[in-house]
């Protein structure tokens, strides 16, 4: 994991549920260019897991998946391809 | 992307997450311009599902008004609208599934004289319709025209689809040059058809339009699909594109549209 990385996007998805959470976060890497990084604010614990597995899958990069308090996490995704 | 609805997120979210759509495929289907020959068996299907997917624009063509013994696989009508047109019929089934289509119904004949102003602004057009002659008439016309054909046929328990790419693959004369005789092709008294039939194979249609759409994927270009459903049997055959086809060869002897001999009985 790299720290410190500057996101280019940021998209806040909390309240949201999946399949939902990952539509939207879908939707704004699709939005993106290549080599930019998406900050991703959510509160779905089960998107904390399962949106790195799919962008993994998609073929993106997971820069940083953050717990930052009792009910939001904070993931980073740069984008590799489109 | 953020361009879409609430609405729209959640209609098309199941395709949205799938790499080969996407948003980006989402936005192509709602742009798209599908042509549907005949509002029947095939063409129910075909526009059901084309609808669903949020095929932005879908006309079809027909002729007929709905019949108590369409209902037995036209899945687009129903008892309420028994005796209307089918295109009314299956215009509102479509727009109350998906109220993003646009469904242009034509109530008439697909002819020789209008086939090619209707289909020059769609972007792939769908054959299912219940005839050789105008099997044939869509085949020349879309070859003439440049335009994608998905074409489908069904007949008591087999079904057919084939996906011609003009000034590509094969086209429908590279497999059968020409019509049969009226004789030994099976009439609506003699053919019936299982209902699910059509279900299958428009479903096949269906599926190869949005492909070709989303650019994604391997169509049925010089191939064709026979689906036998008594024996739930899939077989691929190769259909080599002809360098002597008289429409689609290097030399074509049919250069314009035919007088197609439309003394075929139409089936119900």
């Amino acid at each position: 994991m790299e720290e410190d990385i500057k996101p280019d996007k940021k998209i806040n998805i909390k309240g949201l549920i999946c399949p939902y959470t990952f539509v939207k976060a879908k939707l704004a890497i699709e939005d993106m260019e290549v080599g930019e990084a998406l900050e991703i604010l959510l509160d779905y614990e089960e998107a904390s897991r399962s949106i790195p597995k799919s962008m993994e899958d998609h073929g993106q990069k997971v820069l940083k998946v953050e717990k930052i308090n009792d009910t939001d996490w904070v993931l980073v995704i740069r984008k590799e391809k489109e | 992307m953020s361009e879409f609805t609430e609405d729209q997120l959640q209609r098309y979210s199941r395709h949205i997450i799938l790499p080969e759509v996407g948003g980006k495929g989402q936005k192509k289907l709602l742009n798209a311009k599908v042509f549907i020959i005949g509002a029947g068996g095939l063409g129910c299907p075909v526009g059901y599902y084309l609808a669903a997917a949020g095929v932005g624009t879908i006309a079809m063509i027909d002729n007929d008004e709905v019949e108590l013994s369409n209902l037995q696989r036209q899945i687009a009508h129903s008892v309420k609208t028994l005796g209307k047109p089918k295109v009314e019929s299956a215009k509102n089934t479509f727009e109350s599934l998906n109220p993003d289509v646009n469904v242009i119904a034509l109530k008439q004949r697909i002819s020789k004289n209008n086939i090619m102003e209707f289909i020059k602004d769609y972007d792939i057009v769908v054959d299912g319709s219940d005839n050789f002659p105008t099997r044939y008439l869509v085949n020349d016309a879309c070859v003439m025209a440049g335009k994608p054909l998905v074409s489908g046929a069904i007949l008591r328990f087999e079904g057919q689809v084939t996906t011609i790419i003009p000034g590509d693959g094969h086209c429908y004369r590279c497999l059968f040059e020409e019509m049969p005789p009226a004789g030994l092709v099976p009439s609506c008294q003699e053919a019936g058809v299982l209902g699910v039939l059509p279900g299958v194979v428009g479903g096949l249609q269906a599926t190869e339009v949005l492909k070709l759409i989303l650019g994604k994927g391997d169509v049925l270009k010089n191939e064709l699909l026979i689906y036998n459903a008594l024996k739930t049997t899939f077989r691929k055959v190769k259909v080599p594109k002809n360098p002597d086809c008289p429409v689609c060869g290097k030399n074509p002897t049919i250069t314009e549209l035919l007088d197609y001999d439309a003394e075929y009985c139409t089936m119900r």
